[in-house]
């Protein structure tokens, strides 16, 4: 009576076993790889008035810096969202030779060091190089310009959008099409009303992502940007002005606000899509 | 609306799907497309459909009626499809869904919003969901879910409804269910409709004729207690049922087979004959014209017959009797007793396309 009683009150037991160990490992994991840095940071701060700190994050040079920074990589994600998205449906819905070689090529920014990447650019668009000497005579100036600055981010970011829209497009069955077609409804009727909105999640988070890193992306931009005051300097590049200027505490106030911004927008991404998933799957919407 | 199919056939690659073939189904009839897994049941009913193209090497066509549908598109064929999976639209409510076909004809064709409200309800009603309409796909049962996809098909009013193995999915009871409804429904609005199954039961029950495929053939087409009674070849014979085979060497109007012997009206010969289970009768002594002696060896008293599994050293596989529940008590059967078999008939096929021949025990007590 007595041990069936204490066994009754004790916590249910888990089936999977392994939850303590695991989870220890991870945040010991997560602590010393994430927030022990992120802490550090911080705690640069900590020496610094409110009203100091906004001096630091509010320079003219700085918001300048923060207006290309969005203009660009906002930029970048959209042309991400659209060629990100024709690219996985592409690998996903047609068979021909060389797919395979494609899809691994959909990885190569992400494996390509950053900086290779910026040089490569900058030679190719600069006046001089292949694409530069084409789009000159048009009037177009893409190395040294704001363009270069999200074609550069662009680049580095676009297998967030692949990679996340891939696999639910693979995902979502044949069927689906087939019978809005059954149906009667146009090819673009079917896109629009019936496989873009399983996409939308999917899709929504790949271009949040390749927008947060573009925020943050600094190799391949900065030889591509020319890094003119007030034009085309990015946050990334303030930072590292600042700390090759020895001033530690503005390049932690700088990268702070960098740091606020991008968790914000995983943090919103996360809950808007956790919200759609639930309405798939039965709750209420 | 009629369907009628001239020479139509079908080839991935290499494999043949499809041999060329003809097929006539009449208006208002409800129509079974039978066969084992890779028959071309499904192909066919695609190429009907128009989700897939026959070949044109074999220039065939497809007629809806007087209508020639052979290159029209599958969304201006005016069909209705519903899917073994559902494939209902998961991010949209039950009610978007059946309103689909209808929010999706171009605005001059569309009737008002009014109108779908009205003609969808209706639908509902008649699929007997109307409490469901707002609710996701991922909130219902599988069953229902069909329904809806069904309610969504109709939404347009084909000319014809085909159907994917519509039941395949769904657990036995409710199976049982939908298919008496499907029947009822089909009666009611008297539309053309083709289904694939590869369930004999399903398409012996609910089709008016039954089209048994095998290998991209069709085998045969009738109706269901023709096909039963007159199965065209051993094809048809032993996919309609569970069957017994007795293999063995016939000379002087008797066939033998180890220990057993059964007295046959047959040439001389290797022999191979084909019974149903129900064509057995079990007792207790032989007979002058059947000595088959087995041993029972497991037993299922559920449903309206004993099952009775039965094995000898002359059997290759075991055989399988069903017995009334009578005589299953008169003659007490249990697990390893010793019993005779008697046949009531048997089958024989001499050749896979020849005719076929039938045999009637001679004596009966």
């Amino acid at each position: 009576m007595n041990t069936l009683a204490l066994l009754g009150r004790s916590a249910p037991k888990r089936v999977l076993p392994g939850f303590g160990l695991s989870l220890g490992i991870t945040l010991l994991f997560v602590s010393l790889v994430l927030l022990l840095p992120l802490t550090s940071l911080v705690g640069q701060l900590a020496g610094v008035s409110l009203a100091e700190y906004w001096a630091i994050i509010s320079e003219p040079r700085v918001v300048a810096s923060y207006l290309v920074t969005i203009g660009a990589a906002a930029a970048a994600s959209m042309v991400n969202a659209l060629f990100g998205l024709l690219m996985a449906w592409v690998l996903v819905r047609y068979e021909f030779p060389g797919k395979r070689l494609l899809d691994a090529l959909m990885d190569l920014p992400f494996a390509l060091p950053t900086a290779v990447a910026g040089i490569t650019l900058a030679t190719l668009y600069s006046s001089s190089g292949w694409m530069g000497r084409l789009l000159a005579p048009l009037g177009i100036e893409v190395a040294y310009t704001w363009v270069g600055i999200a074609l550069a981010m662009a680049f580095t970011s676009i297998p967030f959008v692949v990679r996340t829209v891939q696999p639910v497009l693979e995902d979502l069955p044949h069927e689906i099409d087939e019978a809005a077609l059954t149906l009667g409804a146009s090819d673009a009727t079917a896109f629009r009303r019936v496989i873009l909105p399983n996409l939308w999640p999917a899709l929504v988070t790949g271009t949040g992502l390749a927008f947060v890193r573009s925020l943050g992306e600094f190799g391949a931009v900065i030889f591509i940007a020319g890094n003119m005051p007030y034009e085309t300097e990015i946050t990334s590049l303030m930072i590292f002005v600042k700390l090759q200027e020895y001033d530690y505490v503005g390049a932690s106030a700088i990268a702070s606000v960098v740091l606020a911004v991008s968790l914000a927008l995983l943090l919103a991404l996360n809950l808007w899509q956790g919200r759609f998933i639930r309405r798939l799957h039965g709750g209420k919407g | 609306m009629s369907i009628r199919l001239k020479n139509i056939a079908k080839t991935f690659g290499d494999n043949s799907a499809l041999a060329p073939l003809d097929l006539d189904i009449g208006d208002g009839e409800l129509v079974g497309l039978l066969g084992p897994s890779g028959s071309g049941k499904t192909t066919l009913l695609r190429i009907i459909a128009g989700l897939e193209q026959a070949d044109r090497a074999p220039a065939g066509s497809i007629h809806f009626g007087d209508r020639e549908v052979t290159n029209v598109h599958v969304r201006d064929r005016r069909i209705g499809f519903v899917f073994q999976h559902y494939a209902l639209f998961r991010h949209m409510s039950v009610f978007d869904n059946v309103a689909f076909g209808l929010t999706a004809m171009p605005r001059r064709t569309r009737p008002s919003n009014g109108e779908i409200r009205a003609r969808v309800h209706r639908l509902l009603e008649m699929v007997r969901l109307e409490a469901f309409a707002d609710r996701y796909p991922a909130q219902l049962s599988g069953g229902q879910q069909q329904r809806v996809s069904l309610a969504r098909a109709l939404a347009l009013q084909p000319d014809v409804l085909l159907l994917d193995e519509p039941f395949g999915a769904l657990d036995a009871k409710v199976r049982q269910d939908l298919r008496r409804w499907l029947r009822h429904l089909h009666d009611e609005l008297n539309f053309t409709s083709v289904f694939v199954t590869h369930d004999q039961e399903e398409a012996l029950e609910l089709s008016d004729r039954v089209v048994v495929m095998s290998n991209g053939r069709i085998e045969q087409i009738d109706e269901p207690d023709t096909l039963y009674r007159k199965p065209a070849n051993r094809f048809v014979f032993e996919f309609l049922g569970d069957v017994n085979r007795l293999e063995g060497e016939v000379r002087d109007g008797e066939l033998t087979c180890g220990a057993a012997r059964l007295t046959v009206d047959l040439d001389e010969g290797r022999e191979e004959l084909l019974l149903r289970p129900h064509e057995l009768r079990l007792i207790e002594a032989p007979t002058a014209h059947a000595h088959l002696p087995v041993c029972v060896t497991a037993v299922s008293p559920v449903g309206a017959e004993v099952r009775v599994e039965l094995e000898a050293d002359w059997l290759a596989e075991p055989w399988l009797a069903t017995v009334r529940h009578a005589d299953f008590e008169r003659l007490a059967i249990r697990r390893g007793q010793h019993l005779f078999v008697e046949p009531r008939r048997w089958r024989r096929f001499s050749d896979e396309r020849a005719a076929r021949s039938t045999g009637r025990a001679v004596a009966s007590s």
